[in-house]
């Protein structure tokens, strides 16, 4: 892609015929930094690499993939799919996030990913707020063959999840995907609705929701810091999607989030289909983000 | 979560005690606590070194004020400058006196354009007293079209009658031809969100804007945005022609980097601002209070006055 081809051709361009020396190092943190790595994360990266490397001849691949090397065993351990666990009938999934980062349809991609490995899946459209996404949840259900349990627009989204988790009950869903209302993490009047539904749906299911996916939009700079620090603490987060990654912006906060948070990364979005989803893998991030091949 | 600027500075400049006129290695040390805030503030990297080095110039030799210490001096100037970068002066919507005006909403999916066109046609309805005519030109969203009708009956804002299968194109000649015949005062066109780099989609807006020619084109743009605002907003600024850019979410805690990076990188105007869900959250564009919020302080001018 774009950025990571511009990011390796700046590597590139610092060490061709150069030892690595402080200046090589500052610009090699410098195009670590307009990934998104933020301030600390990419100096320490370049730090580590100097541990072992300054003053030496290094040659351009060489020194990349040192950084993916690097920055894939930071990543390797959140680098988990989300496993449903068959002997919770209903597996509960709460979907939550800021505005516009893509929940409604990663649930689409999820239920096509899930109906196709062979569960039995309901949607739930619980966010009743925003315009016509209802509708946009529907959609999704008739795309992906799924039952999708709505009420009208203002309806409360918490009973109407209790209502949700009751039908996948009474017609012996594996799954239920609660979709909700997009919402800035700094308003508590909006996460304390989001409370209120974890509250809620616990009544039906103790230990559900069995997972609280927060879906995180790539092009988000040193905000998802805050973010996932925020959903973590209030809604008790379990793990991560990110979408929007067919994009330019290469998510590189997520190793921030990575050593910040240890939360898995399930999956990530590559596009607005049902099928454009795919697993999390860390090598691979990694060396996207250092402009290699896989 | 972040350290201000102040902070910051309070730290570099606690250890000079000198008056004076600031010197090289006194702004030198403070800029890379400029840098590293801006940075952190997600504005990006090649707006931020610009930006340092015009502070640089302005700062080296200044003399600084009996009544501030150095580190104050530094905030003001970094303050000022960044003010100026952001566009000193309000620019409003560019309504034309030989109606309908167009205007185009476009960005990154789920960045805020419907609610943002939304909002813009329920402010120039009821304060300004236009007629407005809304239509959706994004056939791809499952559900796109019917959320600007739905938000055109909330804001009392007429939108064009849906009809399945039509595409953009054909959707934004049959917007116009209403909207003369019928007298609005006013077109909006909501887009769908696309990648700057879909080349299809990317020519497919073009196709839009090449037969109706819109006197605003509006980027929307989310205040979380990262490093990627740049590349972003330089595409759609080539491919498109932006006249004027919209922030969109300023009612989050995010620093707004992107607001300079884009500003910068476009040199076209901030020119609003959405603070909230709700269609009257909608403000104008203040290059002061971004400012601050940038670099993490509260109101800096009254701060270093008082000082
Ligand atoms: N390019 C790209 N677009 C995506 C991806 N995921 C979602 N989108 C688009 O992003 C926009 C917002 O997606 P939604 O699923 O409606 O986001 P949301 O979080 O449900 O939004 P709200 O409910 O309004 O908060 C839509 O235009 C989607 O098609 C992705 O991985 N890549
Ligand atoms: N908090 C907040 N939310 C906003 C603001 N502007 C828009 N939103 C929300 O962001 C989400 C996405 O907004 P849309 O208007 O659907 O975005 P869009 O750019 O039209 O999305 P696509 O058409 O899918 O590309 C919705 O949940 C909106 O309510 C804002 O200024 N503040
Ligand atoms: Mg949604
Ligand atoms: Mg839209």
């Amino acid at each position: 892609t774009r950025s990571s081809s511009k990011l390796s051709d700046g590597i590139t361009g610092i060490f061709t015929k150069r030892k690595l020396d402080d200046a090589a190092l500052e610009e090699l943190e410098d195009l670590l930094i307009t990934s998104d790595l933020g301030v600390s994360t990419a100096a320490k990266l370049t730090a580590n690499l100097a541990k072992t490397r300054f003053n030496k001849d290094v040659d351009p691949i060489e020194v990349r993939e040192a950084l993916a090397d690097d920055i894939a065993a930071i990543l390797e351990p959140v680098a988990q799919p989300l496993a449903v666990d068959p002997a919770r009938r209903p597996h509960v999934v709460l979907v939550v996030g800021v505005n516009g980062s893509g929940k409604t349809t990663t649930i689409g991609k999820l239920a096509t990913d899930l109906t196709r490995k062979g569960h039995s899946v309901l949607l739930a459209a619980g966010d009743t707020f925003r315009a016509a996404a209802i509708d946009q949840l529907k959609i999704w259900g008739e795309r992906t063959g799924c039952e999708v349990v709505a009420k009208a627009p203002g309806a409360d989204s918490a009973g109407l999840a209790f209502e949700a988790i009751e039908k996948a009950r009474a017609t012996n869903k594996d799954l239920v995907l609660i979709d909700t209302a997009g919402r800035l993490h700094n308003k508590s009047d909006l996460m304390a609705e989001l409370e209120k539904i974890l509250r809620v749906i616990k009544k039906l299911d103790p230990e559900a929701p069995h997972d609280v996916l927060l879906v995180l939009d790539a092009t988000t700079g040193q905000n998802a810091i805050s973010q996932l620090g925020t959903f973590k603490e209030l809604v008790s987060v379990t793990g991560l999607i990110v979408t929007k990654l067919d994009g330019t912006a290469r998510g590189g906060v997520l190793l921030a989030l990575a050593e910040k948070f240890k939360l898995p990364v399930h999956a990530i979005g590559v596009g607005e289909g049902a099928e454009d989803m795919r697993p999390f893998k860390a090598r691979d991030f990694a060396r996207s983000l250092m402009g290699l091949e896989n | 979560m972040f350290e201000s600027l102040q902070e910051r500075l309070g730290d570099v400049f606690d250890k000079l005690r000198r008056r004076g006129a600031l010197s090289e290695e006194d702004v030198s040390a403070a800029l890379r606590e400029v840098r590293i805030a801006l940075l952190e503030a997600d504005v990006a990297l090649p707006v931020v070194k610009d930006f340092v080095e015009g502070v640089r110039e302005k700062a080296i030799g200044q003399e600084v004020l009996r009544s501030v210490t150095p580190g104050q001096m530094v905030i003001k100037i970094v303050n000022d400058h960044l003010v100026e970068t952001l566009g000193s002066e309000h620019s409003a919507l560019n309504l034309t006196t030989t109606p309908p005006t167009v205007i185009m909403m476009v960005g990154l999916q789920g960045s805020g354009k419907t609610t943002s066109c939304a909002k813009i046609a329920m402010r120039l309805t009821g304060k300004e007293k236009q007629k407005v005519l809304m239509a959706s030109l994004d056939v791809r969203r499952p559900a796109a079209q019917e959320q600007l009708r739905v938000l055109g009956e909330q804001a009392l804002v007429k939108t064009l009658n849906i009809v399945p299968g039509e595409q953009p194109v054909a959707i934004a000649k049959r917007a116009l031809q209403s909207g003369a015949l019928e007298g609005y005062d006013v077109v909006m066109l909501d887009t769908a969100g696309r990648l700057a780099i879909d080349e299809e989609l990317m020519a497919e807006v073009a196709a839009v804007r090449d037969a109706t020619k819109p006197h605003e084109t509006l980027l929307v743009a989310d205040a979380m945005t990262g490093q990627d605002a740049v590349n972003v907003a330089s595409a759609f600024q080539e491919k498109l022609g932006i006249t004027g850019i919209m922030l969109t979410r300023v009612d989050g805690d995010a620093r707004g980097g992107a607001a300079l990076s884009m500003r910068a990188v476009t040199g076209c105007p901030i020119k609003l601002l959405g603070s909230g869900e709700k269609l009257d959250a909608l403000e104008d564009f203040h290059p002061d209070r971004i400012a601050s919020r940038i670099l993490g302080m509260g109101d800096v001018v009254s701060l270093v006055e008082k000082a």
